[in-house]
């Protein structure tokens, strides 16, 4: 076998490629970590991070000439003034769409590991099974029994703040303490286990952030400042927890600015030799060679450059044999839900500033209950007192008004549901050779929209929380449906699924592309469908099953 | 998607209404769809007025009375003290569109001219008493302004009145990323510090009928700019940027002060 560069590529930097790049690398592999981005340093590099919130010009807001310039960031939240840096420049990164579709995107080192959520629960095989139970779309190839220890590895390393609830739908994982609910949502809580006889559960949300000190991190200092960066790493990050395990090793080769142009392929071998890199500052191409190539990109940058691979072989580009590449596009449909007041409880306050909040889980069409959809949703919510912007809406100026705006207001309490979205193979991306982008590359064209299924399903994940809600004797309960559009939940997922046959799947249960052995997807593109739980725990399990299997075929030297 | 489908008209339409929502605070948890939905009705936008956004010396000192009219020095600082009318100089011109910055900007002479009819003075030459008097009677006239507004949209939709809409086919609605965990609460209007911000800017294709009461954009800047300011956040609330731990419930005795919200 001929030298190559490197013994393993990783394409993306973000979650899947930081924890690719740790397990590699900590068994021995030189890796060539590629970022398409700029680097961004741990700490040094959150230039705002310990900014009093007064010294933002707007406040934090935005302006009439930020909108200008980031058209697809301003429709939702990422459009501010206090991590803008964080997000893509929407101008030379354009895309079409069919449909409206909201891609929010960061292109730096750590990605969008940077200004993620943080909440992480684990799927199970009340997930991996519908697709096979229900007849949807394919089956996954793997269980949840497989998938376990991987999740018990990465969570101990990502450090992640959660109860152990004993609930089949929402596995126990390896915990540090949970940060608690207070004492409104205990009340919530209490009231809701009763109301429903044990079937619905809120706890306290499970999030990647550290509660207890990890090897290079603090444990969380209770700012809930966590997407400027955070200066004691408390958060999971690449830049707090994977790409320093990596570099550790010395095996480690990071190269920012690096935007993969194609997976280099060779159709005699049936392998992948590298991957072809242009230079995003001085636009020139370089070849680096590898045994193995990890395609962590995220999930439509990981479809998009396939489809831009082995184009002499398959037009559609390297894994399109099976018809799918591309397709199944998913997210998660959310932003309704209800909200109220809690009365009695003005006695009570809390101290700090919490990032997370509670979680209800799923317990739609589980335990015998049957509802006219399929799957189902979660909620994410939390109960704090109002503060000082409940006093635009009231009557009222002077001095009086002012100090009693400065109280803390009454407690509400509210919660958002995260339904599942099914897979359709009409949802599907594809090259928009009209339009390139900065460095000349076609475009994406998405075309991608809920179904009959969500549109039911949002019924109850909107009557549902006002009932349980009405149930906990909150007052004032509204519901809310404030509009999605697929990419709003920023959980992108499909595009290369995997599956248990060629003819219909893009990568197989080790995620390694059919066509190409040594290529493996595992980012949020391999996802066979989405569960209703928040994603990304799930590709780092993924990430670092397929790490483990790909270092023991090559020792075998079967790839 | 090109800019000139009827969807995307639509969709400005829509995202411009929840942006004055978030800049009418709270009001989005009474207002906002429905507002949205009378606002799919009305003609087209009319074309942009050229800009007037920009504030002089005499400008900022006349916002800083309004909001210190608003939020007077008590046992703590005012909003003068914070520099208020600055900030509300600075938003008006960077973050309003031009049609919000004239409504803004007649609101001023508009301000003015009900002093000077009311007190025989001009706002600035008035006492204390005779600016607290007039504001307070601007600011009944903006919320049964903005409420009537509200009635109405409700009734053309068909909706119970807001008193009595409880039930779930009469959806108010609020802000779901409110209560999410991560910084998606950032944008909700009815969240604290920060949030509105976020939201202070509105797209130009609304017609001017459907913007608030320019004392509502008044009233609104000054408490952002007083309770977001480092006044507001250490003297008027309690701030401390790194509590270092997080107790889930504590008591709390009245006339203590908020915790002021995240960096």
């Amino acid at each position: 076998m001929q030298s190559s560069d490197y013994d393993a590529i990783v394409v993306g930097s973000g979650i899947s490629g930081g924890w690719a790049a740790k397990e590699l690398t900590e068994k021995g592999l030189r890796v060539l970590l590629l970022e398409r981005g700029r680097n961004v340093e741990h700490v040094k590099d959150y230039v705002n991070a310990t900014k009093a919130p007064w010294q933002y010009a707007h406040r934090g807001g935005r302006t009439v000439a930020m909108e200008e310039l980031y058209p697809v960031l301003k429709r939702d939240y990422p459009l501010n003034e206090k991590n803008l840096a964080f997000w893509v420049n929407d101008k030379e990164s354009p895309y079409t769409e069919v449909k409206r579709f909201d891609w929010y995107r960061g292109y730096q080192v750590g990605g969008r590991s940077l200004m993620w959520g943080r909440q992480s629960y684990r799927l199970s095989d009340y997930d991996f099974t519908a697709n096979a139970k229900e007849g949807v779309a394919i089956d996954w190839p793997i269980r949840y029994a497989e998938l376990a220890p991987w999740y018990d590895h990465v969570e101990r390393h990502a450090g992640i703040a959660g109860s152990r609830d004993g609930l089949p739908q929402l596995p126990d994982g390896q915990y540090q303490p949970a940060m608690p609910l207070n004492c409104a949502e205990e009340m919530v809580a209490g009231k809701i286990a009763k109301a429903f006889g044990g079937k619905r559960h809120l706890i306290p949300g499970r999030t990647a952030n550290a509660t207890k000190q990890l090897e290079g991190r603090n444990a969380c200092q209770y700012r809930n400042a966590c997407w400027l960066g955070c200066p004691f790493g408390a958060y999971f990050s690449t830049q707090s927890s994977t790409l320093p395990a990596a570099a550790k090793t010395g095996k480690l080769t990071l190269k920012p600015w690096s935007i993969v142009s194609e997976v280099l392929y060779d159709k005699d071998r049936k392998r992948a030799t590298g991957v072809r890199v242009l230079d995003a500052v001085t636009e020139k191409s370089t070849d680096y060679t590898a045994k193995v190539v990890f395609l962590c990109a995220s999930t439509l940058n990981t479809a998009w450059l396939l489809m831009r691979s082995a184009t002499d072989v398959w037009p559609g580009g390297l894994g399109s044999s099976s018809g799918e590449l591309g397709h199944n596009l998913m997210d998660h449909h959310f932003r309704c839900g209800a909200e109220g007041s809690i009365e009695g409880m003005d006695d009570k306050y809390y101290y700090g500033r919490r990032p997370t909040g509670f979680y209800i889980p799923r317990y739609r069409n589980l335990f015998g209950d049957k509802r006219d959809y399929l799957r189902g949703f979660g909620y994410q919510g939390s109960a704090d007192r109002d503060g000082w912007s409940r006093a635009v809406n009231e009557l009222g100026v002077g001095g009086d008004f002012k100090d009693a705006m400065a109280l803390p207001g009454q407690w509400s309490v509210g919660a958002t549901a995260f339904g599942e979205m099914l897979p359709n193979h009409a949802n599907q991306i594809s090259l928009d050779e009209t339009k390139k982008d900065k460095w000349g590359l076609p475009v994406l064209k998405i075309d991608c929209a809920t179904g009959e299924n969500e549109r039911l399903m949002r019924n109850d994940m909107i009557a549902d929380m006002a009932e349980m809600l009405e149930q906990a004797g909150v007052k004032n309960v509204k519901t809310y449906d404030n509009q999605y559009f697929p990419g709003m939940g920023i959980h992108e997922m499909g595009t290369a699924r995997m599956g248990r046959d060629p003819k219909t799947s893009v990568v197989n249960a080790h995620n390694q592309v059919w066509d190409a052995p040594n290529v493996f997807v595992t980012d949020g593109s391999c996802m066979t469908s989405t569960a209703c739980q928040n994603p990304s725990l799930t590709y780092m399990a993924l990430t670092a099953r397929a790490a483990d299997f790909a270092v023991n075929e090559l020792n075998r030297r079967t790839l | 998607m090109s800019s000139d489908t009827h969807d995307d008209h639509l969709l400005n339409r829509r995202e411009a209404i929840r942006r004055v929502s978030f800049m009418l605070g709270g009001v989005a948890f009474v207002g906002g769809t429905n507002l949205i939905t009378a606002c799919e009705q009305a003609p087209p936008p009319a074309q942009r007025a050229a800009s007037p956004g920009q504030f002089s010396a005499e400008d900022i000192a006349y916002l800083d009375e309004i909001a210190e009219t608003i939020l007077p020095e008590t046992k703590t600082p005012g909003a003068k003290a914070a520099k208020t009318g600055a900030f509300m100089a600075l938003m008006v011109t960077d973050s309003y569109h031009p049609d919000e910055q004239r409504i803004f900007r007649d609101g001023m002479k508009q301000l003015d001219d009900a002093s000077r009819k009311a007190n025989n003075a001009s706002f600035m030459a008035s006492t204390p008493q005779q600016r607290l008097a007039l504001l307070t009677q601007l600011d009944k006239e903006q919320k049964t302004l903005m409420d009537a507004r509200e009635a109405a949209a409700r009734r053309r939709q068909g909706l119970p009145p807001v008193a009595a809409a409880v039930d779930s086919e009469a959806r108010k609605p609020a802000e779901p990323e409110k209560y999410l965990p991560d910084q998606r609460q950032e944008k909700a209007p009815g969240n604290q510090a920060g949030s509105g911000a976020a939201a202070v800017t509105a797209d130009s294709t609304i017609t001017p009928s459907e913007h608030p009461h320019y004392f509502r954009m008044m009233k609104e800047l000054a408490l952002l700019g007083y309770f977001t300011s480092e006044i507001g956040y250490t003297k008027a609330m309690r701030y401390i940027e790194t509590p270092g731990r997080f107790d889930p419930c504590t008591p709390y005795t009245p006339g203590e002060t908020a915790w002021a919200p995240h960096a």
